[in-house]
């Protein structure tokens, strides 16, 4: 399904207007498809969720991250219909969860963090038993066949790799075709060849038009995929866009790092940003420096000065170092 | 458009059947244990109450042993299922979903009669070729019988099921408290012989009820004079069932 929205936010479709992301003009015309205002979730003391507040659009894969405990799984709960929130407002699919849980749970689809399912069900009767349950679902076929499960139509569940768990667990959320999508910490405890093929299939999803909403705390999953994130931290949430939007506010520096045998270099590189040699074998350059157009500007000089390269490497900041900038401590601490 | 709890039920009572019989330690528990203790014991001390054996002062009924033990498995089976469910995330999984959390938990209930149902056939038909004569009891009353039992002792398994914390403790603790129940429920010795404190406890635990019940309708005094206890038995389902939904923990 084509999604004039999502064109607007990606700026892909070349007969469109160009209007960017962040005009004022697009709150206006995308309706949002989930939206929260000032959710707070306590446990007994502890504080889950403090203070809450984000927009979904819709066609587009949000993404909450954030470390473990810092209240990711809490506000999608909330979202879910699974937990009754102290405060705040939820809005999805313009339903209040908790009141038409019922009405919401046949427009969503779930997936949770580590779930399992009986371990002796065969994939095609947990499948058989979903579609039961819903009004208008999908081909059990086909489902299967888009998520590389056709050949274990038959297998038991605790058969199944971590890869092929979680894909079956994509497969469920699907089945009735549903408009938006929580996916719980979806590629945790994969190893990085399954991540992969699971990536594909969620931009896959949103490619047919369904929201997805989903939390991680992979910094390299929420850049790849996501587009736009919210970073939250004990149940806050400390800053919100685009990746790209993200890194380009809070980490503008980037970095080129060349080795050269050459003399003067220091001094011939004056004028593009800041330079450290390291001695050692020959001499390694590293020079600092911020904006689109550094890299660029680094290339020219060198190469108008004639000189000669040994090694050549960017640094360019990732979502994680937004992220350990903000919160002053790495996503693992 | 169907009742809500209906949305999925056989579906799902199906598929955990089969999932059931998946599980070997389940369904020889389920199916082969209690008709084994019938037999050994009926063996050994008669299969009726009339006909112990002389060398044992404790007269009792090999049938209603086995039966109560049918019911028992049934609820030990019924606690480590929602134990394991709820630890793996699956009672939540199945939340999500249209299922009502009613639906979810008859499958469960549905399933564990079915199999305490063909428990019982079979305990019969072993009775009827193994001890020929003593198994005079109407079949219909009799099962009608061990139904009314294990929904009531089910439905305490569900107030059990909310309190053991990991699947792990699921058996043991199941053991702990249903093995003992039956040591006070009449069957071995009469409970006039037990202290007050016990005697009260006896009272209140459904095992002992459904002895009473299933040791009038074996005798032939059937239900007429033993509603007292079939009302118990009703009550006690009622208390367990409003209890389970009061401290039921979906995960």
């Amino acid at each position: 399904m084509p999604s004039p929205v999502r064109d607007l936010l990606c700026g892909v479709n070349a007969s469109a207007k160009p209007v960017l992301a962040s005009t004022p003009l697009v709150t206006f015309v995308v309706n949002p498809v989930i939206a929260v205002s000032n959710l707070g979730k306590r446990y007994g003391r502890t504080v889950a969720v403090d203070d809450v507040s984000l927009e979904v659009l819709e066609g587009e894969i949000f993404g909450l991250i954030g470390p473990n405990g810092a209240g990711k799984t809490t506000t999608m709960e909330c979202m879910e219909g699974d937990r009754i929130p102290d405060k705040g407002t939820i809005s999805v699919l313009g339903l209040d969860p908790r009141r038409d849980a019922n009405a919401l749970r046949q427009r969503i689809g779930v997936q949770h963090q580590e779930a399992q399912l009986q371990k002796r069900i065969k994939v095609w009767e947990a499948v058989d038993l979903w579609r039961s349950l819903y009004p208008r679902v999908v081909d059990a076929d086909t489902l299967l066949a888009r998520l590389g499960l056709e050949s274990k139509r038959n297998a038991w569940f605790m058969t199944l790799s971590g890869g092929q768990k979680q894909r079956l667990f994509i497969a469920l959320a699907l089945i009735h075709e549903p408009e938006v999508v929580f996916l719980d910490e979806l590629t945790t405890g994969l190893d990085p060849q399954a991540r992969r093929a699971i990536w594909t299939l969620v931009t896959g999803i949103r490619d047919r038009g369904t929201t997805v909403f989903l939390t991680t705390h992979l910094m390299e999953e929420a850049e790849r995929l996501c587009d736009r994130v919210a970073i939250i931290e004990h149940g806050r949430i400390i800053e919100l866009g685009t990746p790209d939007e993200l890194v380009q506010k809070h980490c503008p520096e980037r970095a080129v790092v060349f080795t050269s045998d050459d003399v003067n270099v220091t001094e011939r590189l004056q004028g593009v940003g800041v330079v450290d040699r390291t001695e050692g074998n020959g001499g390694t350059y590293a020079i600092r420096g911020a904006g689109d157009d550094f890299v660029t500007d680094v290339i020219n000089i060198i190469a108008r000065e004639g000189i000669r390269v040994r090694g050549f490497r960017t640094e360019i900041p990732t979502l994680e170092d937004v992220f350990l900038k903000l919160t002053g401590h790495g996503i693992r601490d | 458009m169907q009742h809500r709890f209906l949305r999925g039920f056989w579906k799902l009572t199906w598929v955990e059947t089969k999932v059931f019989t998946r599980e070997p330690m389940g369904f020889v528990g389920t199916l082969v244990m209690p008709l084994v203790v019938f037999i050994a014991l009926g063996r050994a001390f008669g299969a009726g109450k009339s006909v112990a054996a002389p060398q044992v002062d404790i007269p009792f009924n090999a049938a209603i042993l086995a039966a109560v033990l049918i019911a028992i498995s049934a609820v030990q089976s019924l606690v480590a299922i929602i134990s394991i469910y709820r630890e793996g995330g699956i009672l939540k999984r199945l939340r999500a979903t249209p299922l009502s959390p009613v639906t979810i938990m008859g499958a469960q209930v549905t399933v564990k009669l079915a199999f305490t149902v063909i428990s019982l056939a079979l305990l019969m038909l072993a009775g009827r070729r193994l001890f020929p004569g003593v198994m005079r009891v109407n079949l219909f009353s009799f099962t009608a019988a061990v139904i009314l039992s294990t929904f009531s002792i089910l439905s305490l398994g569900f107030v059990l099921a909310s309190l053991v914390p990991t699947a792990r403790f699921a058996q043991p603790i199941g053991a702990a408290v249903l093995y003992p129940m039956l040591a006070l429920s009449g069957l071995f010795f009469p409970i006039d012989r037990l202290p007050r404190a016990l005697r009260t406890l006896a009272y209140l635990l459904p095992t002992t009820h459904a002895v009473a019940l299933l040791d009038g309708v074996w005798d032939g005094s059937g239900w007429g004079a033993h509603w007292v206890n079939a009302a118990v038995l009703l009550a006690l389902f009622a208390a367990y069932t409003a209890l389970s939904t009061k401290v039921f923990r979906w995960e």
